[in-house]
């Protein structure tokens, strides 16, 4: 830390919507509370003025898609002690990453008029596939409470209570009534790390998977129940197919479920 | 609560809602069944009219749904998706806080404000689900403050079930379906040529007294039959049975039986069943700091042997699979609870059956493991 006593952090961005950054800047109430003990030194979406490293905390947002990038994320980890990675793009790949699953150059030639041009790795990886990552933190968008959980453990110099059981724990805990038994509403909450608060099944909705696979995972048990109940294969590969795509569980899922597809028309 | 037998009285339905009004008038919070969502849940109520009139349910494993009968029944359904539990055992609860002063450690000794609940139309399963909770947090030399404090103040009043559930399996367990002890006014509702009224039997002093206040005549014979009818009934419509004879014994031999793997292919480790269970009484502890003024809590959360955190200790969790996190489960509800606390920990409300995403039946579960035991 340098002398002011300030935890030095600096925000970076890669391939992704600048809504997890946002996260830290909707955090309206607290962000006052959070600059007494933090000094931005580097955060292009809050202020132009930036300060080189190294910095004590790095958060990082978004996937590697580009062969720059995957040289930029080395040197923020070699000026950052603690690098954590923060939303579904820099710990799964994010929405970008269903181009793993077709062939990307097909994609440039249909929207580029120069396709030449494009400088785009076949497959959007997640942070920790290039350099070492300290804490992941899921999310489409991230959960606030959860980044200033992290950064508050931090500073206190404690374990970060961040939860990996699934959706329903939160779900049960808040007594939201069930859309998948009650009214048969498929959901991913139960193969869905906890985070949200369970915000879509309190609005009756099933989860989309935003938070990306729980610690423990049975997508095949999940997705044969919603077939038995009449769900077809499309549509739970494209509920697979989301922010989360290739996160490994749901990837196998979905290709699972399309393989599946095929052998039976 | 003095082992009173006082004769049975009769309420009009029209009467209900003194009842209501005297627990209000001795300052209990009136937690009840209301039709929310689509499902009957426990809930606060203010009065007779947010009872779910004309209202039931249909439940099987994985599945739910409410249905209108049209019937004046108030009380025609089977258990609410969750217990009582929460408001004795609250999923989320402040232990403590501290703070940092001139360099010293300061608790906040502010003191937690004690609901004083009465539940209205607790079946004889919860009955015996809150019995066994009393001897996990009271009666087990190690008191729970919180807990105690709640169970203290509260007031029950039961509802004999007039409905056997899809999931039900009271039966089996001894537990039900009629209301034998635990409760401060039990009562069956009793809807014929005679008109619609409940029969109200008192088993504390608190519920003497209450019920002494009220408009309530001595019972017919014939009220008392018809409601001993009622619970006949229900207790040979259950929707599940579990045959109980030396299981725990069994379970406990057939702890590498193989067809704990055959669940755990269907298993989602999601802990919805541990969280509606009655009986399932876990939580971890975590520490919260606050960037603004430096105060620490302490707070206290539902967890379940579902979840990896639960088992972990340094170097890693002691049940990494959900085979060894279904049989932990099963095992502890069906066998040990016995040696830990003198009963079964399951109370067959069918809960973990029907609230089940993928219908996971731990009647089905246990009967398997019986049929195939060669331990
Ligand atoms: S609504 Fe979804 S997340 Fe909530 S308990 Fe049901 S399956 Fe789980
Ligand atoms: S184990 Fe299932 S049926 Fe038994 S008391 Fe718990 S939730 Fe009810
Ligand atoms: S079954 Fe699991 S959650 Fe329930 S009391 Fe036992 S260990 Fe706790
Ligand atoms: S038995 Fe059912 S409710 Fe319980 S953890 Fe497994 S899938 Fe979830």
């Amino acid at each position: 830390m340098p002398g002011n006593g300030k935890l030095r952090l600096a925000v970076w961005k890669f391939a992704s919507c600048d809504g997890c950054q946002l996260s830290l800047l909707n955090c309206e109430q607290e962000l006052l509370a959070l600059l007494e003990h933090v000094e931005i030194a580097y955060f292009l979406e809050a202020s132009r003025a930036t300060s080189r490293g190294p910095y004590d905390l790095s958060l990082v947002e978004g996937s590697i898609t580009t062969p720059h990038d995957a040289e930029r994320i080395h040197a923020i980890r070699r000026d950052s002690k603690l690098l954590v990675t923060i939303g579904a793009c820099a710990t799964a790949g994010g929405i970008q990453a269903l181009r793993n699953f077709r062939d990307v150059k097909a994609f440039t030639s249909i929207v580029y008029p120069n396709p030449d041009y494009i400088r785009s790795l076949r497959r959007s990886t997640p942070i920790r596939d290039h350099v070492e990552v300290d804490f992941e933190l899921r999310g489409c968008p991230i959960d606030k409470g959860q980044l200033l959980e992290v950064v508050g453990a931090l500073l206190a110099g404690r374990r970060p209570g961040i939860p990996t059981y699934s959706v329903c724990h939160e779900c049960k805990r808040a007594a939201n009534l069930c859309v998948m038994v009650a009214h048969g509403t498929p959901c991913l909450g139960p193969v869905t790390n906890a985070g949200c608060g369970a915000i879509c099944p309190a609005f009756t909705r099933g989860c989309y998977g935003c938070f990306g696979p729980a610690e423990k995972t049975n997508t095949a048990s999940l997705t044969n129940w919603l077939r038995d109940n009449g769900e077809n294969r499309k549509t739970l590969v494209r509920s697979f197919r989301s922010f989360n795509a290739d996160a490994e569980a749901f990837r196998k899922e979905s290709e699972a479920l399309e393989q599946a597809g095929k052998r039976h028309g | 609560m003095g082992a009173i037998v006082k004769k049975p009285r009769v309420l009009d339905a029209a009467a209900l809602g003194e009842l209501f009004e005297a627990l209000k008038a001795a300052g209990h919070t009136l937690i009840g069944p209301v039709p929310r969502d689509g499902a009957i849940q426990y809930q606060p109520i203010d009065g007779v009219a947010d009872l779910p009139a004309g209202w039931s349910d249909f439940q099987d494993k994985g599945r739910y749904r409410l249905n209108e009968t049209g019937e004046a029944s108030l009380f025609d359904y089977a258990s609410a998706p969750q217990s009582w539990k929460r408001y004795l055992h609250p999923p989320r609860l402040k232990l403590f806080s501290a703070r940092r002063e001139k360099g010293r450690i300061r608790f906040d000794d502010e003191a937690e404000p004690i609901p004083k609940y009465a539940f209205i139309g607790v079946r004889a399963c919860d009955l015996n689900a809150i019995a066994i909770q009393d001897r996990v947090f009271i009666g087990n030399g190690q008191i729970d403050p919180h807990y105690a404090a709640r169970r203290e103040r509260a007031f029950l009043v039961a509802v004999n079930c007039s409905r056997a559930g899809g999931t039900c399996f009271c039966t089996s367990m001894g537990t039900g379906p009629r209301a034998e002890t635990g409760y401060d006014i039990a009562l069956t509702e009793l809807i014929d040529d005679r008109g619609h009224r409940f029969l109200l039997e008192t088993g504390s002093d608190a519920g003497e007294s209450i019920a002494a206040g009220l408009d309530a005549a001595a019972a017919a014979p014939e009220d008392i039959d018809a409601a001993a009818a009622i619970s006949e009934r229900v207790a040979g419509n259950m929707g599940r049975s579990l045959d109980t004879e030396g299981l725990p014994e069994i379970l406990a031999k057939n702890l590498s039986h193989p067809h704990w793997d055959a669940v755990a292919e269907r298993c989602l480790a999601c802990s919805n069943c541990t969280m509606v269970c009655p009986s399932c009484f876990c939580t971890s502890v975590e520490d919260t700091t606050s960037l603004e003024d430096g105060t620490a809590e302490r707070w206290r959360d539902w967890d379940s042997c579902f979840s990896g955190r639960f088992s972990y200790v340094v170097g890693g969790q002691v049940r990494d699979s959900t085979r060894s996190r279904y049989r932990q489960w099963l095992t502890h509800k069906l066998s040990y609870w016995h040696e830990q606390f003198g009963s079964s920990g399951c109370v067959g409300c069918g809960r973990c059956i029907t609230w089940c995403p993928v219908g996971i039946d731990i009647t089905e579960e246990a009967a398997a493991i019986r049929a195939t035991d060669e331990a």
